[in-house]
């Protein structure tokens, strides 16, 4: 069936009927590269948000000491509970979805730094190296506090650019040595935050140094930790409840008594977003269907007038001893020619249109990175062409199976 | 050649239309034969029948050897390509194709290669003088030019048999009278020819005449000449 002289008769109807492939083709081209741009356009929509609250996006936990409420085991409420270093261990010990975990110790009080002549009072945290998984701190240059600074109490500190600036001015950093509240500490690392929260001007020591020079023994203000980001809604509060329990048991506070320590769980804030995400990307799926049943309606309907329009001709052919297999053959076949050029043509228009896109606007805060999965923009045009083949199948079979008497007098 | 034994035919297009009453009719292989009437006699359902273009209810058709009841659209096909060239009334050429490529269109049914095809639709269009047209469509070409280029596409199968209907219809007389010399001639050669026409003069051409009415023949003349 398929052979050159088929196809040499195909191009030739495509050739003389010009207008008619043209606008076959267009419905194709049109629904395919509208479907690119809008894929692609509600991507970009779903990364810039994804982008932004891609901090906000890890499901964290921050938990302080509080004051108890209800007495128990005999001890009396209105204890104030401090976390220390037991919390840290148990935790990271007894609660395994636990995936980063720093606790975090503040100096009291005003805390000055100083290099050369220059004394500046910024914020000091001291801290475990998860910390700059925890907060996605980069490093611009040398390395953040490590595991053997913080056994070894090393006296080594992680600045901020905004602090580097402030004390060195132009001057290289790291190897270089700051005076934190009287103690001599060498510069290893320059960090940089991607929030704009207050870790701008903000130096990081190893925690177990400061506990060690600033007399902190084993208190720690708090501790934060993350959960696996897939975690469900009940899975975290599950977690949060253990956590509780846990430092319960330390401390000898009731479970239940809220206050006795606070924990602030990111889930409920985590699930908002994500279903924002998922909003954003159920839109796209129910705009990308509704635009292939366009396109299947369009191409459906243009097949239909198409076979309509060649009637007389089916008639003639079929008086001049065609088959009624080669007239359903010959229709089928311009039509997934016709449908898949097409198809093709909207696929590269879109693809090549979104490159543009994507170049054009690198680095917008709500359109970050439009793409389209290819895989679905093909499984688009495949749908399409099977749609053209079957709306074209049966007026096809239907015309080649009315008498040719009947075609013949259709004008 | 063509054998008739009390054909029937009703259309059912609401009221049924009893349009062919029982025609009993042979034509001989190499006949040059009219069918006259007026119009709704049946003419044209008969020559339809005769050229499987349409189906019969009741009798028997034989062509050539072949007895011809339901066949399928394939068997059709393949009888009506190899044995019967239709010339028709409103020419039925196909508009966005050329002249050559017309005439060449049945034997791209008998999966002949498209250049021995078109060289021997050349030789046709050369016969019947419409060489330099060949590039020509359709519409650009006058009545009589379409229906020799229809001509020369029922001929080019070498068919056994040619069936016209009303051939000279939408001709005018000079026109009309040099496509009945082309049949006429393409008769001489042996093709078994049946034309329906309503024009006396036209039937006259002919070897013979059969008349019908209302569905019937009315007089079927042997000895015309």
């Amino acid at each position: 069936m398929i052979d050159l002289d088929t196809w040499q008769e195909i191009f030739s109807i495509i050739h003389k009927n010009k207008l008619r492939t043209f606008l076959t083709g267009f419905s194709v081209a049109w629904g395919i590269f509208m479907l690119i741009i809008l894929l692609g356009a509600g991507n970009g929509l779903k990364n810039g948000i994804f982008r932004n609250f891609e901090g906000s996006l890890i499901n964290s936990m921050f938990i302080y000491g509080g004051r108890t409420t209800k007495p128990y085991k005999g001890m009396k409420e209105g204890r104030y509970i401090q976390l220390s270093n037991d919390d840290y261990r148990e935790i990271k010990r007894n609660i395994p979805e636990v995936e980063l975990i720093s606790s975090l110790f503040n100096l009291p009080g005003q805390n000055y730094v100083a290099h050369d002549s220059r004394s500046v009072s910024f914020k000091i945290m001291t801290i475990f190296p998860d910390y700059q998984a925890i907060d996605k701190l980069k490093m611009l240059e040398g390395r953040f506090i490590n595991n053997i600074d913080i056994r070894e109490k090393r006296k080594v500190a992680a600045i901020s650019p905004q602090v580097k600036k402030e004390l060195f001015k132009h001057k290289d950093a790291i190897g270089e040595y700051i005076i934190v509240n009287g103690f001599l500490i060498r510069v290893v690392g320059v960090f940089e935050d991607d929030d704009n929260d207050d870790s701008d001007e903000c130096i990081y020591l190893p925690i177990t140094t400061a506990q060690l020079l600033y007399g902190g023994k084993k208190d720690i203000s708090m501790l934060q930790l993350t959960i696996p980001s897939s975690s469900t809604k009940e899975a975290a509060l599950d977690i949060e409840k253990r956590i509780r329990k846990q430092i319960g048991e330390l401390h000898k506070f009731d479970p239940e008594d809220e206050r006795a320590a606070h924990v602030s769980n990111s889930v409920e804030q985590t699930s908002e977003i994500m279903t924002v995400i998922n909003a954003i990307r159920a839109f796209i799926w129910v705009i990308g269907i509704m635009t292939i049943v366009a396109g299947i309606v369009g191409v459906s309907n243009i097949m239909t007038i198409v076979v309509k329009e060649r009637t007389k001709e089916i008639g003639i052919r079929k008086a001049l001893g065609a088959r009624p297999v080669s007239i359903i053959g010959m229709i089928m076949q311009e039509a997934v020619l016709i449908t898949s050029i097409s198809g093709f043509i909207g696929l590269l228009s879109g693809t090549v249109l979104l490159e543009f896109l994507r170049n054009k606007f690198p680095e917008n805060r709500y359109f970050y990175n439009p793409e389209a999965d290819i895989m679905i923009a093909v499984g688009a045009t495949v749908l399409l062409i099977t749609a053209g083949l079957l709306a074209g199948f049966f007026p096809a079979r239907r015309a080649a199976r009315i008498k040719p008497t009947v075609a013949l007098r259709d004008e | 050649m063509v054998r008739l034994k009390n054909i029937h035919k009703t259309y059912h297009n609401g009221s049924p239309l009893h349009v062919l009453k029982g025609i009993d009719m042979t034509i001989e292989e190499g006949e040059f034969v009219s069918i006259m009437g007026s119009s709704g006699s049946g003419k044209s359902t008969l020559l339809n029948i005769i050229g499987i273009l349409d189906n019969y209810d009741e009798g028997e058709y034989r062509l050539g050897d072949t007895h011809i009841l339901n066949l399928s659209e394939k068997r059709a096909a393949f009888f009506r390509n190899k044995m019967i060239g239709f010339v028709f009334q409103s020419f039925n050429l196909i508009n966005f194709k050329s002249a050559v490529e017309n005439v060449a269109l049945p034997l791209y049914y008998q999966k002949i290669s498209r250049k021995k095809r078109n060289l021997m639709a050349m030789e046709y269009l050369d016969r019947l003088g419409l060489k330099e047209w060949a590039d020509h469509t359709p519409n650009e070409l006058s009545g009589g030019e379409k229906q020799r280029i229809a001509i020369a596409r029922a001929m080019i199968t070498k068919p056994r048999v040619i069936l016209a209907d009303e051939p000279t219809g939408a001709l005018d007389t000079t026109t009309s009278y040099e496509v009945m010399r082309l049949l006429q001639e393409i008769n001489d050669e042996g093709v078994t020819i049946i034309i329906v026409t309503h024009e006396t003069d036209i039937s006259k051409m002919t070897n013979r005449v059969v008349r019908l009415r209302d569905g019937v023949i009315e007089e079927q003349n042997r000895e015309q000449e």
